[in-house]
């Protein structure tokens, strides 16, 4: 070998924000995620479209619980925008109270669409109305489960220690998952509780 | 404990794989050796192996289904097979072949030439890399778990509802194939999801997007359209077991259901998956060529846009495989002339590897007569696509043997022959030994004649009204002489296939010693040892244009690549990343260690699939717990990877 020199440009090391390989991976995890929902959708608009009789089937579905729900996610992922932007100050404890915050939040939303399953005066099983409903609010719901899950896990790396102002770019591949819960659970819920108030 | 290192300007360097600063890369790279080795290794090399070996392998099971079935349709009136003997057999020949072979055989060259192709160590996600692997491996055992029990799959590839409700396929038969499919999608997702970061990161400084070779642009439009297509075809199976198992109504029509919503679910995929398995091998052929024509591949910008442009728009032609369900005959107009704007992309590529035939010196080695018998089946089975993109034709043709004929001459021809083809090629390179060119070109002799004499017949066979997927056939209908035909070329392309794998056999052990670079090819792959070393290149190397190694020929601008001099990169597994378009250097990449963590969840990931297909409950609560636990030691940060300082 024979040394030829230093790079003249400095380069950072390993995993720091976006330059982490796990950044991009997430994108691309989104992205297919997202297609899955669509394809979701897909599915219930056109079984929507071709319906015999009336659709829903059941009446328009109450708001009085998908509403709360709705605003559970969205503050959820602001408290989560608040925690990161806290350690990006470096201030772990702030993003610990944001990631707390937000597990809370995503724990009451799946409380809460637990009441609103079992409120519900129909089952899996009664039609293809339901089957689509409890498929769909179910594929998302374990979604929100994994993100509950991320951010404990997120919260115990975080009292451990392990991130600070440079490096937390687990903590931004996190974030990400958890925005796009939220706006998954956007288009669901426009889906099934908006759309059928605008025929 | 020494300091967690943020910033560093990285040592410049001149080396070779002899040079000393290669032990300390080697010591880094080279993984714990024995059974510990095989089942922990990331190496993308390794891995890349175990996918040619392991769909070869499914590609030979499918290959004995097939022949058993040709033995049945040989004269009319056998009886050899059952009828429902006859369905699980075509089923899983379909299944093997399109599934199990045509894609991981693709994965398996791409995860060996990508990093060497792009001048990287290894892949971006290395363990992902590994667990895919293990996942296509499991979903393949799944598939054939109720093969022995007389219970396969046996509806066909495509599986039409209501065949495939339970109603009318009450057994384990099609619970194995919907559980089976949305586990190899995962393998198949994250596999995409790697090849897509590491296109956009990991490519060598210099390396714009302008210079890469065609086989990364083939297999990263393949993975761009899995990503977007695969979740179709999980959901339709997801949807189907639904049904099946827990009386949800997505495909009954007594209950609001829509059977015609899996047609378009499937096709979603179906189509775009068309893609994935051919753009690569495509690219194999649009790499290999230039190497045996002595001349740069004509029309590199076109070939590499029309690519990905056949993929696009084949997102927007799968109702041609419906124009039998009575849709509106508007939707099937679009959907038609969709599928015979294909055809541009397709002329593209094909006019230009004529040219670069046409325009070069041709070596006539056995990997150019695949690539340039690959050429002929290529434009055979382009047409025949044609015709039954026009609607009236298709209303003909469909559900016959013309159909048949055509994806055979699709499938083999566009991803057989190049794969074949490509093997020739690379051989070298994965072992160190050159295959023998005189039985190689005897080799491609056979199979060329013996798959024109078995498949050509097929097109006529189907204008004359022989349906597919019938078990036996009465005598008088004239299809008896041709059948016979179909099954001698048939076998004799089997014969070919045979021999082609003795010449590896005995080429891994007896076949000429190699050198780096045989047949004097122009990417990176050629510049390092064959086989190369685990840390695959010395240095990390610079790319000045699309053909580093043939710049001094060429004489194209002043700037020259180099392959002796460049990052060093030697504090532990590193390499370079870079940004996505224009590949300057832009971050060092610290890479993971051999590990078993793939391999364990990949174990919980298949012990759910089979706690769900049993109705286990504690099997799939079990396999969760353990796909949670591993998930998290997986990613929990680590030094070695600078993901935490402390």
């Amino acid at each position: 070998m024979v040394e030829v020199g230093i790079s003249r440009t400095t380069l950072p090391v390993g995993s720091l924000a976006h330059h982490a390989s796990g950044w991009w991976g997430m994108l691309t995890v989104i992205a297919t995620e997202a297609t899955l929902f669509a394809y979701l959708l897909f599915s219930y608009f056109y079984i929507a479209s071709h319906a015999q009789d009336a659709w829903p089937p059941h009446g328009l579905p109450k708001l009085s619980l998908a509403i709360p729900c709705t605003i559970l996610l969205v503050a959820g992922s602001v408290t989560m925008w608040w925690g990161e932007r806290g350690i990006n100050r470096d201030r772990p404890v702030r993003l610990m109270l944001g990631i707390a915050a937000s597990a809370v939040l995503g724990f009451v939303f799946i409380a809460l669409e637990g009441v609103e399953w079992a409120k519900e005066p129909f089952h899996l099983t009664s039609d293809v109305y339901s089957s689509l409903f409890f498929t769909i609010t179910g594929f998302h719901l374990a979604h929100v489960i994994v993100g509950v899950v991320l951010l404990t896990v997120l919260f115990l790396w975080t009292a451990l220690g392990y991130f600070d102002a440079k490096r937390h770019s687990a903590v931004s591949i996190g974030v990400l998952y958890w925005h796009f819960i939220t706006i998954v659970w956007l288009a669901v819920f426009f889906t099934f509780y908006i759309a059928p108030r605008l025929g | 404990m020494t300091e967690v290192e943020t910033f560093r300007a990285p040592l410049v360097a001149r080396a070779t794989d002899r040079s000393r600063s290669s032990q300390i890369l080697e010591q880094n790279w080279k993984g714990p050796g024995g059974i510990a080795g095989w089942l922990s290794t990331v190496d993308h090399k390794e891995i890349g192996k175990r996918y040619l070996v392991t769909a070869f392998l499914f590609l030979l099971i499918g290959g004995i289904e097939a022949a058993v079935m040709r033995a049945q349709l040989t004269q009319p009136n056998e009886h050899l097979l059952t009828a429902e003997q006859y369905s699980q057999l075509f089923t899983m020949h379909g299944v093997t072949m399109i599934f199990l072979y045509a894609l991981p055989v693709l994965s398996g060259f791409s995860n060996y030439l990508w990093p060497l192709l792009l001048g990287s160590r290894d892949m971006a996600f290395p363990r992902l890399n590994a667990f895919s692997y293990w996942v296509f491996l499991f979903a393949g055992i799944f598939l054939y778990v109720s093969f022995p029990l007389g219970a396969a799959p046996d509806d066909g590839w495509f599986n039409y509802v209501p065949y495939a409700s339970r109603a009318y396929n009450p057994g384990i038969n099609i619970d194995v194939y919907a559980l089976g499919m949305v586990l190899l999608g995962i393998s198949t997702t994250v596999g995409s999801i790697n090849f897509i970061v590491t296109l956009l990161r990991l490519r060598a400084p210099g390396m714009s997007i302008n210079r890469v070779p065609i086989l990364i642009w083939g297999t990263l439009t393949a993975s761009v359209g899995n990503l977007l297509a695969v979740p179709a075809v999980s959901l339709a199976f997801f949807m189907l077991w639904m049904d099946r198992q827990f009386g949800t109504h997505f495909f009954d029509v007594s209950a609001g259901g829509q059977p015609l919503l899996w047609e378009h679910l499937f096709w979603m995929f179906g189509h775009p998956w068309v893609y994935a398995i051919v753009l690569p091998a495509m690219g194999i052929v649009s790499d290999g060529l230039p190497t045996f024509c002595r001349r740069p591949l004509v029309g590199y910008t076109p070939v590499a846009l029309s690519t990905v442009t056949a993929m696009v728009l084949g997102f927007g032609v799968w109702v041609h495989h419906m124009f039998a369900t009575g849709l509106p005959a508007i939707a099937m107009s679009y959907f038609s002339a969709t599928s015979m704007i294909i055809v541009i992309p397709s002329a593209v590529a094909v006019f230009s590897w004529i040219a670069t035939i046409w325009t070069g010196r041709p070596v006539f080695t056995s990997a150019f007569l695949f690539f340039a018998g690959f050429v002929i089946l290529f434009v055979i089975g382009g047409v025949s696509g044609f015709m039954t993109a026009a609607v009236p034709v298709d209303l003909q043709l469909t559900h016959t043997y013309f159909i048949v004929a055509h994806l055979h001459y699709t499938i083999i021809g566009i991803n057989v022959f190049p794969v074949v083809g490509g093997i020739f090629y690379w051989f070298p390179k994965f072992t160190g030994r050159l295959m023998n060119e005189t039985l190689g070109k005897w080799t491609f002799w056979v199979m060329f004649i013996g798959f024109n004499v078995g498949f050509f017949p097929m097109h006529i066979l189907g204008l004359v009204g022989m349906p597919r997927r019938i078990y036996t056939y009465p005598e008088g209908l004239g299809w008896g002489p041709l059948n016979l035909i179909v099954t001698l070329g048939s076998y004799l392309f089997a014969i070919g296939v045979l021999m082609f794998v003795v010449n590896v056999l005995v080429s891994l052990k007896r076949g000429k010693v190699a050198g780096d670079n045989p047949w004097d090819g122009p990417s990176l792959e050629w510049s390092t040892s064959s086989p190369p070393p685990v840390y695959n290149f010395a240095v990390i190397p610079t790319v000045a244009s699309r053909y580093p190694l043939w710049e001094a020929r060429l004489h194209q601008g002043d700037d020259r690549s180099s392959t002796r001099q460049g990052f060093l990169l030697d504090k532990g597994r590193e390499t370079m990343g870079t940004t996505s378009l224009d590949a300057e250097p832009d971050v060092i990449l610290k890479m993971p260690s051999d590990a078993y963590s793939p391999l364990l969840l990949a174990l919980a990931l298949a012990a759910l699939f089979v706690g769900a297909l049993l109705h286990s409950w504690w099997l799939l609560g079990a396999a969760l717990v353990v796909i949670t636990l591993a998930s998290i030691a997986w990613l929990w940060p680590q030094r070695s990877l600078s993901q935490i300082e402390t």
